[in-house]
């Protein structure tokens, strides 16, 4: 595979510096939990269901019971202990945790923060409960392993990443079949318009999505059984990909373990940066649903094509190798391992900039060489796609021939109706004979493509290796590290101050005696590991 | 180029009418699906046309491209062209148009008040994500934007509007039961004309089941309806506050 020769003390420098600079994040999120952490911990010993009352009529409104027992238990006695502690409490006297909720819904439910005895207790049941969890998430890790040795994987790389999105799970599905028929190998639901911004998961399979379908327990079950079926047909093991970040990324990620699902988008400051998200609840959740994901053996897609499309592609290639390398630090902070990091770069440069392809060529094989054993994620044009659909198939043949010529993991099926409407069956079509077009035609040429040292494209590299280090280095001065630095816009667009944005309220410094059975049983996996 | 008022489509000659056109039907690839494309393209007024490529889509479905001549004519003197009031303005035009008139950053405040929980049409149009590919007004660097979020009572935003001396404020309405929306609406224009009288900001509204024709039976400036974009919002705010000079 084609790589470039790059300074090697610099990348050191570049991963020394995101290590810096991520520390302080890392040590806010051992210190804290968040609602939604707790929730997951509720989500993992099994608790289903909303509570019936709530929703004005529409179930995708309806407050799950996870929400309602976190929030009674916060009301009641804080969440600096965790919920583990006094559910688990209340739970000694026989009842299930279905019950408990359905009190709680009664208003009947009483919690305190149980001590001694009783509290080595609470803390053996809650962990037993949450094992369950964990070793469904284990269950299907491995029978994911067979299904993969059974179906195989596809035949070579890049994946084939597929959209899907009509806002009906029972739409979703044969639309998704057809997809990997004609050659996708990952599918992705895209998640109804803002529910990133909800602080609580639907429930059941939806029918009402707008742009997107609901991400919930139920509509990962269909669409994974769906894929399972095809998978069978194929000879091939379709993967299926959603979205956790957002505010309850803890949860979702879960929820993906629970039902197997491949592939997660998971960005450690997407949400923070494109949603408004409060950056402490963003960090505290990322790393638990990244303890997650790992434990799960799903592969997380990072957000970086994010940055490009709201910034100029070439003034701020830079921004993407820092996220990429912030990315990889808190990701395997939390756990993950190299072939679990779908980094995220996208083919942005504005078509008109004289050598826009060469310049692609240089970024993309910058990340190629600074994560050699990441599947990195690609993503086709978008910002520069006008309408032009003729012009737009070229610019995604390019696109192709670029991710074939630079070694990507993953690639994006590009739209030349990006921009005009949601792919037509036919427009997923054409993208996908384009994508085979270049694929079969020069699939292998990597083996013949090798930039020379001190050319346009390695020279190009290297100064956004330098920006990206001295990028670098002004969030690793800053005192508060990346926090501070998202607080006074380093990255560009937007400040986001650290107590501003969505879902501050939902974060909750830890006491001495806090309790979360997960984070205890992901920890152990981690050491085992080591 | 002919003169006259009556033209037709030009492919390689005056007059030729050509057209290119491609659709997919729900009948599986074979003689039968050409004969209905070419039925089709007869109907569309393509004649006579040719199917020059056909191929089926999954098993039940096939994908055409037809050239032909198209019998229509078109009638120039007939074309009517609809005035939007206000230009839409791309990203780097609002820049500069606050940057150059106003010589600071336009201050815009977005909330849902009253009990309305739904911040998804205020988040769609202020965040950086944005909606339908178009980046929201947080995203202009020039605009100083502030997302008070969900359940902000009328008074409080009359407040922080006057503290941040904000030039415009938006709010959106989801929740139209017993007409919620209309309601608040009234009662946030009544609260900004009492507390402030002439020198309150824009007052800008939408959501779902707003009619744009309402802005001044509400008491606001101006009511945005499903759909809208950020930039028709942004433009919006500059046609109404950046005025060009005279």
């Amino acid at each position: 595979m084609s790589t470039l020769t790059l300074d090697q003390s610099l990348m050191a420098r570049a991963r020394e510096l995101a290590a810096l600079a991520a520390q302080p994040v890392i040590d806010l999120a051992h210190r804290h939990t968040t609602v939604s952490v707790e929730r997951a911990v509720l989500r993992l010993a099994g608790l289903t269901g909303t509570d019936p009352v709530t929703g004005e009529g529409r179930t995708e409104d309806r407050v799950p019971w996870a929400n309602r027992v976190v929030d009674a238990v916060r009301d009641q006695v804080g969440l600096e202990s965790g919920v583990a502690l006094p559910v688990w409490h209340a739970l000694a006297s026989g009842r299930s945790l279905q019950q408990l909720a359905e009190e709680v819904g009664a208003g009947t439910a009483r919690f305190e923060i149980p001590s001694g005895t009783a509290a080595d207790r609470a803390r053996q049941a809650a962990r037993a409960a949450a094992a369950t969890g964990i070793a469904r998430i284990d269950a299907n890790r491995r029978r994911r392993e067979e299904l993969v040795a059974t179906h195989g994987d596809p035949p070579r790389r890049p994946w084939i990443y597929l959209i899907v999105a009509t806002g009906d799970i029972h739409e979703d599905i044969p639309q998704a079949q057809a997809a990997a028929r004609a050659g996708a190998d990952v599918i992705a639901v895209i998640r109804s318009t803002g529910q990133s911004l909800l602080d609580y998961v639907p429930e059941g399979a939806t029918r009402t999505g707008y742009a997107g379908t609901y991400a919930t327990q139920e509509n990962f079950r269909l669409m994974r059984a769906a894929l399972d079926d095809v998978s069978a047909e194929l000879g091939r093991y379709v993967r299926l990909t959603n979205y956790a970040s957002g505010l309850c990324m803890p949860e979702i990620a879960v929820l993906a373990g629970l039902e197997r699902l491949d592939m997660m988008l998971n960005d450690a400051m997407y949400g923070i940066l494109f949603r408004d998200i409060n950056p402490r609840r963003t960090f505290v959740d990322q790393r638990f649903s990244r303890m997650v994901h790992a434990r799960a053996g799903i592969i997380i897609n990072t957000g970086e094509d994010n940055y490009l499309t709201t910034a100029d592609a070439v003034d701020e290639a830079h921004t993407v190798t820092v996220s990429q390398l912030l990315n990889e630090t808190l990701a395997k902070e939390a756990g993950l391992e190299d072939w679990q990091l779908g980094l995220g770069h996208a083919f942005e440069i504005d078509p008109d900039v004289p050598e826009s392809f060469r310049l692609e060529l240089a970024h993309a094989l910058l990340a190629r060489t600074l994560f050699p054993d990441a599947p990195l994620k690609w993503m086709p044009p978008t910002k520069h796609m006008t309408g032009d659909v003729f012009r737009g198939y070229l610019l995604d043949g390019f696109f192709n021939l670029a991710g074939a010529l630079t070694g990507q993991g993953i690639l994006l099926v590009g739209m030349m109706t990006e921009a005009v409407v949601t792919p037509w069956l036919s427009d997923r079509d054409l993208a996908l004979r384009n994508v085979r077009y270049v694929l079969d035609a020069a699939g292998n040429l990597a083996e013949d493509f090798a930039p020379p040292p001190g050319g346009f494209i390695a020279r190009r590299a290297d100064t956004v290796l330098r920006e990206a280090v001295d990028l670098l280095g002004r969030i690793a001065e800053h005192p508060d590290g990346l926090i501070q630095a998202i607080a006074d816009g380093t990255f560009g667009i937007t400040k986001r101050p650290a107590d501003g944005g969505k879902g501050l309220d939902g974060v909750v410094a830890t006491g001495p005696d806090a309790y979360n059975p997960a984070l205890e049983l992901l920890a152990e996996k981690e050491v085992s590991h080591a | 180029m002919p003169d006259g008022t009556i033209v037709r489509p030009y492919g390689d000659t005056t007059g030729d009418g050509m057209v290119q056109t491609s659709f997919t039907l729900p009948v599986p690839a074979g003689p039968r699906a050409e004969g209905a494309a070419l039925q089709l393209a007869t109907k569309m007024g393509i004649q006579p046309a040719m199917v020059v490529h056909s191929h089926a889509i999954d098993s039940g479905y096939t994908f055409f491209v037809v050239y032909g001549s198209v019998q229509h004519l078109v009638d120039l003197d007939a074309v009517v062209v609809e005035e939007r009031a206000y230009p839409l303005l791309s990203s780097s035009e609002i820049n500069g148009a606050i940057r150059s008139r106003l010589n600071r950053k336009l201050v815009v405040l977005g909330a849902c008040i009253g009990t309305d929980a739904h911040t998804v049409g205020i988040d769609a149009i202020l965040n950086v994500k944005g909606f339908a590919g178009e980046k929201g007004l947080e995203y202009l660097r020039e605009m100083a934007v502030t997302n008070l979020g969900a359940q902000v009572t009328v008074p409080e935003l009359v407040a922080r509007a006057r503290t941040a001396r904000a030039d415009a404020v938006l709010v959106s309405q989801v929740v139209t039961q017993k007409d919620a929306h209309l309601r608040n609406t009234r009662e946030l224009a009544a609260a900004f004309r009492e507390a402030m009288g002439e020198s309150r900001p824009l007052l800008v509204v939408g959501g779902p089941r707003f009619d744009p024709a309402m802005a001044a039976d509400l008491g606001v400036d101006k009511v945005f309806g499903r759909g809208t974009t950020p930039g028709e919002v942004a433009s919006y705010l500059i046609h109404a506050l950046v005025k060009e000079p005279a």
